[in-house]
């Protein structure tokens, strides 16, 4: 089995502690955490990890597991990028003067579909949205003009055959045992079950 | 981020005219509606407040003064393991709490309900390297199935509800609640404790499928040679009776693990020893023939399966656990059974069809007949000059009728005790399983006599891991705990020793361990001893043990250089064991 990106998307509460309970669950298999966001999610209340690993899936299951067994956690999905929709944000700050001189920056930002943020004397920042090798290649572009400073942001993702996490919740709500651990990708058909 | 604590709105008991409490008042009104009745722990300034309060507690709530803050986890884990409650455990800040990790890290592998209290400076002081400052729950946040740092009075009734729950619920595990001293000091209405029973992102039992079930029946029906192999699951899920009604319907040759032993008595018709590294003969071979293997509330640790690439490849894998991160993290299973196994066995029990294998559990007779000639005869009825560990255990068990609670340290004593060791009774084998613990044995000794309180308790140790938390003998002397010390002395790392030999060139590297009169130690601290060496002692001075009135010290020197046999080395299948 090789190694490819998963995004592991963890719905938890939101409590004091437990990112670095989360962390150390790839940290302690020596796996690097390539992206890393939380936020809110569709539900009040619930908050939403959305984790980029390179792995195998087997690892990735297991990880989801373990992930779904700390006690503040509601649930673990894990994706390949065909099951998700997934944007980065990044931001590039340049020289006005350079750019304003060399650069058509209208063709410029319709070509990326960047925009400018903020237009001042000394820089421009400009900010695009989209997947990795779309924000890359704004770096390319924008370095021969003196790129002052890059960033990105991490993944965020919607997994195209999630339903949300609404009805997901009123189950955890009720009272134990619950069906929800027991999906289970040996007796029942993968396709039909949400993932894991 | 805020904090969130679930906790069901059921009243188990209100308490009007306890209007004004303080947080160390309502820390141990939770311990008594949750029906503790031992603490070990020991006192520092960030917990004083807490041993404050204690102090007009003493008649309801039973404090045992440790000597260090391992010997008090250690202890804790003894307690809740003969007793089948959660051990509770106190400790200050920074070195205190820090002290309790290798405890928690024990009882975190080995599944075992704990509720850990520590101290915490003031919250204003948090994060400025205050006097015994240590971050506390990031250090323990890998060694525990919950923790939580309280800085407000008000929160402790729910939390330790809270805490209590988890630490007890689905698969049980150590719990660490950090409490600033200011939350301990606070005066706050209380207004009754309730007892948690459901937090909603927790799921601590998984519905069980009936279909599942039907479906490891209907293999098990067809198995011709199918092998059951059990763990502490059975223990930890108080089934053995159900597990028993089990096997004995199936008629299924059945081998435990290391943490599973006890829960079937050791001479039961279908039971056929011990799995794993220094297991018995032919429940390793035959895990390599078996074709339907049946694993019960086991983790199919690395000591159990040997080379994992050539585990049981030929057997279609029926895994019954409660936990679900289990199920295929290690060998993959043609069918999972998730659930508490008190409730599965009963299901698949009902589906079974009644038999017996004659000629497959003849096989394991076969193998054992030739570990008995290889290892077993040997150990047990020595020619030698030198006493052997395994005829030791063979008079402790002639002379305690496998009535006794057995408490192993870790080394070649453990799994000397726990192949020989004779049991009768569920919970009687208390051994740091998972991490391997050296110095666990005598604390947690202590907390097994507070958990089984009408039981013989033996710990077994080597003359190694004695030295690593012999200080308890102190707990022993001042709390008059009825403890029986087997050292078995074999003036050696023996198990690192053993390894030396075999596989590194007889490069004794550090083995050589010298030790200090044990039974001179015992008497400084008002323990009375014997020391041994001859053959001829063995017996009495076993008996003298074991009658003698409170605690006492046996050491018993044996053959240096001896080593446990079978073995399956490491990177081996467990099909390769090897007898000598």
């Amino acid at each position: 089995m090789s190694k490819q990106e998963f995004t592991v998307t963890v719905y938890t509460e939101n409590q004091i502690g437990l990112l670095n309970r989360i962390a150390i669950m790839f940290s302690r298999r020596k796996i690097n955490i390539e992206s890393l966001n939380t936020s809110p999610s569709e539900v009040e209340g619930i908050h939403r990890f959305t984790i980029v690993i390179n792995e195998t899936e087997d690892v990735v299951r297991k990880l989801a597991r373990q992930i779904e067994k700390q006690v503040e956690v509601l649930k673990a999905y894990f994706n390949t990028n065909e099951e998700i929709v997934w944007q980065e944000l990044a931001m590039y700050k340049v020289p006005t003067d350079t750019i304003a001189e060399k650069v058509k920056v209208e063709r410029l930002l319709r070509e990326h579909g960047a925009r400018a943020v903020v237009i001042r004397k000394d820089y421009t920042v400009f900010e695009t949205t989209g997947q990795r090798e779309e924000t890359d290649k704004l770096i390319s572009v924008l370095e021969p003009y003196g790129l002052i400073e890059f960033v990105r942001s991490a993944r965020v993702a919607i997994i195209k055959a999630s339903s949300g996490f609404h009805e997901k919740l009123k189950e955890f709500e009720e009272a134990e045992p619950s069906e929800v651990v027991v999906e289970n990708e040996f007796l029942d058909k993968q396709d039909e079950v949400f993932t894991m | 981020m805020s904090s969130t604590i679930e906790v069901a709105p059921k009243k188990i008991e209100a308490q009007p005219n306890l209007t004004s409490l303080s947080g160390s008042q309502a820390v141990l009104e939770a311990f008594l509606a949750e029906g503790v009745d031992t603490i070990f722990g020991y006192p520092g300034g960030a917990i004083m407040p807490i041993y404050d309060a204690l102090y007009d507690y003493q008649t309801k709530l039973k404090h045992i003064l440790v000597r260090h803050e391992q010997g008090g986890i250690h202890a804790a884990q003894g307690y809740a393991r003969t007793s089948g409650r959660t051990g509770v455990v106190f400790a200050t800040s920074g070195p205190g709490a820090t002290n309790l990790v290798t405890g928690l890290a024990d009882a975190m592998i080995d599944s075992t309900p704990l509720v850990a209290i520590t101290g915490q400076v003031f919250a204003h002081l948090l994060g400025t390297d205050a006097f015994q400052e240590t971050d506390v729950i990031n250090i323990t946040t890998p060694v525990t199935k919950w923790n939580y740092q309280v800085t407000d009075a008000t929160e402790i009734p729910a939390v330790l509800a809270k805490a209590f729950y988890i630490a007890k619920s689905g698969r049980p595990g150590p719990v660490l609640i950090d409490i600033t001293k200011n939350a301990q000091l606070q005066k706050f209405d209380y207004s009754g404790y309730e007892k948690c029973n459901h937090i909603r992102s927790y799921r601590p039992k998984p519905l069980v499928r009936k279909e599942y079930v039907a479906e490891a029946a209907k293999m098990i029906n067809e198995a011709q040679q199918p092998f059951v192999i059990f763990g502490q699951g059975v223990i930890l899920g108080k089934a053995e009776n159900e597990f028993r009604k089990f096997i004995e319907k199936a008629g299924i040759p059945t081998a435990w693990t290391i943490m599973g032993e006890s829960a079937l008595p050791t001479d039961h018709p279908l039971g056929v020893g011990m799995l794993g590294m220094h297991g018995n003969y032919g429940p390793n071979v035959l895990t390599n023939e078996c074709d339907v293997l049946i694993a019960v509330g086991m983790r199919f640790d690395d000591r159990v399966t040997g080379r994992l690439d050539k585990y049981a490849k030929q057997a279609k894998v029926i895994h019954l656990d409660i936990d679900p991160s289990e199920i295929d993290k290690n060998v993959k299973s043609a069918v999972p059974v998730w659930g508490d196994c008190k409730e599965t066995l009963p299901l698949l029990t009902e589906l079974v069809e009644q038999k017996v294998y004659p000629q497959w559990l003849q096989r394991f007779r076969d193998y054992q007949a030739q570990e008995e000639e290889a290892c077993i005869n040997p150990e047990l009825n020595p020619t030698t000059d030198e006493l052997t560990m395994g005829e030791v255990i063979k008079v402790l068990n002639e002379l305690t009728g496998g009535d006794a609670v057995v408490v192993t340290d870790v080394g070649q004593h453990q799994m000397v005790a726990c192949r020989y060791a004779k049991f009768n009774k569920t919970r009687s084998n208390v051994t740091s399983g998972g991490l391997g613990t050296m110095g666990f044995a005598l604390p947690a000794a202590i907390g097994a006599k507070f958990g089984a309180p009408e039981r013989t308790v033996v710990a077994i140790i080597g003359d190694g891991g004695f030295q690593m938390t012999l200080q308890e003998l102190g707990t022993i002397m001042q709390s008059e705990v009825d403890v029986k010390i087997l050292i078995l002395n074999n003036r050696f790392l023996g198990m690192v020793r053993q390894w030396q030999q075999l596989f590194h060139d007889k490069r004794y590297s550090f083995v050589d361990i010298t030790s200090p009169d044990f039974v001179q130690v015992a008497k400084g601290y008002g323990i009375a001893g014997n020391s041994i060496s001859d053959r001829k002692d063995l017996q009495a001075s076993v008996q003298q043990m074991l009658e003698h009135k409170g605690s006492f010290l046996l050491e018993v020197m044996v053959g240096k250089e001896n080593n446990v046999f079978p073995m399956v080395p490491q990177g081996a299948s467990v099909s390769e064991i090897r007898l000598k």
